[in-house]
């Protein structure tokens, strides 16, 4: 087993661009789960559409690829809008159930063969993302911070990508400090108490929607930029199970949550699987092949997010307060 | 003394010298049960006006359906000459008519200044570019000023910084009621005040509800506690399965055979416990 290595590979998926995009995830889904209360399964959805909102807006619209972000996030708040207008009336459980769909229908709209001209049907799309580097004010060279080795077009994605995560946790912190989001704290805790005191909660649900998905849509464009390509088979419901366990690893309703929900959880999927397949490797696991410590992980994962639902609820960076006296 | 709120004849439904609310024909049919069936109903503005009926009698399905949360089959109403019926429950409130809930719904993971807070009407801030533009510190400052004479009316100004879900369920019913105070509204309609509030506390209750009347506020509230119906209100209205059966002053109403009948039950005016001495 490389010690070094796993700490390098470890210390490093901390600020890897597909971190921040599941950190800025997070943060949209703690704008709708854990400020609104609104029980968002489908935040891959919101993803996806930001991704293939850019990339189709570039290849396909022929936009700059900065229009092509801008038309991506316009992408995002009329899928909202789509999905929010009909289902926010309904109850938190049933929001659940229409958001998990949905997300399963825009997967499949995206890989069927039928629109392979725009969408690229199962094989995705790629070549777009060019002139993203082509911004990049870093000189060219190799920039070492201690375990952190990049290249300039790395250094920059990063700076990037965690410059999103940076706006999105300021402007979420300016929103719920403000009346605004007292008003969405009041709706997760009772609509109809909120109702009777003149506030419109269907605006507001819908406002957060919005929200939650812009954030979204922008770990979207993150993710594929990281990637130079837009994968349907990225966005399944795992993808949405995964910003869960780094938002409630964090706390929901927290500023930070997200963040270091991100970032420890990134670090231990990473540290568990090289310590998994290094001990698999020299025969400590009998039981198991090297090729199945992926599965594993994902078991172990599952088992951290019910142990951590059940005895930290409020994550890492929540209130406590502010869980125990839900119910 | 009845000729000042009464137009003619005292009867169910009579007319008011000065409603604030007037329904007509509201009717909320439950499958074949029909929960409410009110043909005609004013409240006087300016006064409190007691709703009371035994279980089941469809007060709370009333209320329901003149505050916009729940949809009646037939009927209109108006508040203050303006039609209100179809009207969601949020524009009601705007309206000036806000109501609070039997079963208390203070908001638990808020504190109770935040609670308060929330109930004031046009904060700015609650736009959401107002918001994140800190358009609204001096407007928070006027509100938050006056939550904290209202908690400290209510008795809750120690419990300020406390989460809502920590307060007792009668503290909690006080925290409600400041809430919906805290938009001024021109009728507040009280969905059983007194239900779980200490005996001590039930009385500086009731003078804070006279201090209501006092500052132009009217006051509709269901409450089983007839002690409380007889000490503050200024007019009874009687309901029994979905209709208005009777009206009057409380002392007068008090007396009606009917209403003894079909609610008070004989012995309503004795307390238990002097009932088992006499056996």
């Amino acid at each position: 087993m490389d010690w070094i290595q796993t700490f390098n590979l470890t210390v490093g998926v901390i600020l890897d661009p597909l971190t921040a995009a599941y950190i800025l995830c997070a943060i949209g889904l703690s704008v709708h789960f854990g400020f609104t209360g609104l029980l968002n399964f489908g935040q891959a959805a919101f993803a996806a559409v930001g991704a293939y909102g850019m990339a189709i807006g570039y290849l396909t619209l022929k936009l700059p690829l900065l229009v092509a972000m801008g038309f991506a996030l316009l992408c995002v708040v009329l899928f909202a809008l789509i999905l929010g207008v009909p289902t926010l009336r309904l109850r938190a459980d049933y929001l659940a159930i229409v958001t998990i769909a949905a997300s399963e229908v825009f997967r499949y709209l995206m890989s069927t063969s039928a629109f392979k001209d725009v969408t690229g049907g199962s094989n995705g799309l790629s070549q777009f993302g060019y002139d993203f580097f082509d911004w990049n004010p870093i000189p060219d060279g190799q920039y070492n911070f201690g375990p952190f080795n990049w290249t300039a077009d790395q250094f920059w994605l990063r700076v990037f990508s965690f410059g999103l995560v940076g706006v999105a946790t300021l402007l979420v912190w300016l929103m719920m400090r403000s009346p605004w989001g007292r008003v969405l704290k009041g709706i997760r805790e009772d609509e109809d108490a909120v109702r009777s005191l003149g506030k419109n909660v269907f605006s507001y649900k819908l406002q957060s929607l919005i929200i939650g998905g812009l954030f979204a849509g922008m770990g979207g464009i993150v993710f594929v930029l990281s990637m130079s390509n837009v994968q349907p088979q990225t966005w399944v419901t795992n993808f949405t199970f995964m910003v869960w366990t780094v938002l409630l690893l964090g706390g929901a309703a927290s500023m930070l949550g997200p963040i270091a929900g991100g970032m420890v959880f990134f670090a231990l999927w990473v540290f568990v699987n090289e310590i998994l397949a290094g001990m698999a490797s020299i025969g400590w696991l009998p039981f198991l092949d090297p090729a199945q410590v992926g599965q594993v992980r994902f078991i172990l994962i599952g088992l951290a997010l019910m142990l951590l639902v059940i005895f930290r609820p409020q994550g890492m960076f929540g209130n406590k307060k502010e869980l125990r006296f839900n119910g | 003394m009845a000729n000042d709120i009464v137009v003619g004849k005292i009867e169910p439904g009579c007319k008011k010298v000065d409603p604030i609310l007037v329904a007509d024909n509201v009717t909320r049919q439950f499958g074949g049960l029909t929960a409410v069936n009110v043909e005609h109903l004013e409240i006087p503005r300016g006064k409190i006006t007691a709703l009371i009926g035994p279980n089941g009698a469809g007060k709370t399905t009333l209320f329901n359906l003149l505050t916009g949360f729940d949809k009646p089959n037939t009927g209109s109403w108006q508040f203050e000459g303006k039609n209100l019926a179809g009207v969601p429950s949020y524009k009601v409130a705007r309206r000036g008519m806000v109501r609070t809930f039997q079963l208390t719904k203070s908001l638990n993971a808020m504190t109770v200044i935040e609670n308060m807070r929330l109930g004031a009407q046009k904060q700015s801030g609650e736009n959401l570019f107002a918001g994140i533009a800190q358009m609204w510190r001096s407007q928070e400052a006027r509100i938050t000023e006056a939550a904290d004479n209202l908690l400290a009316r209510f008795k809750l100004d120690a419990k300020r910084e406390d989460y809502a879900g920590s307060l007792s369920g009668g503290q909690r019913k006080l925290l409600e009621m400041a809430r919906a105070l805290m938009s001024e509204p021109k009728l507040i309609m009280l969905d059983e005040p007194m239900a779980g509030v200490n005996p001590a506390l039930t009385q500086s209750l009731l003078e804070h509800i006279k201090g209501l009347k006092a500052n132009g506020t009217t006051v509709l509230f269901v409450e089983h506690d007839m002690h409380m119906v007889r000490h503050i209100s200024d007019w009874v209205i009687v309901m029994a399965e979905g209709k208005v059966v009777a009206e009057g002053e409380p002392s007068v109403v008090m007396k009606d055979q009917a209403v003894i009948d079909a609610y008070l039950g004989a012995h309503h005016d004795t307390d238990l416990g002097t009932m088992k001495k006499g056996k």
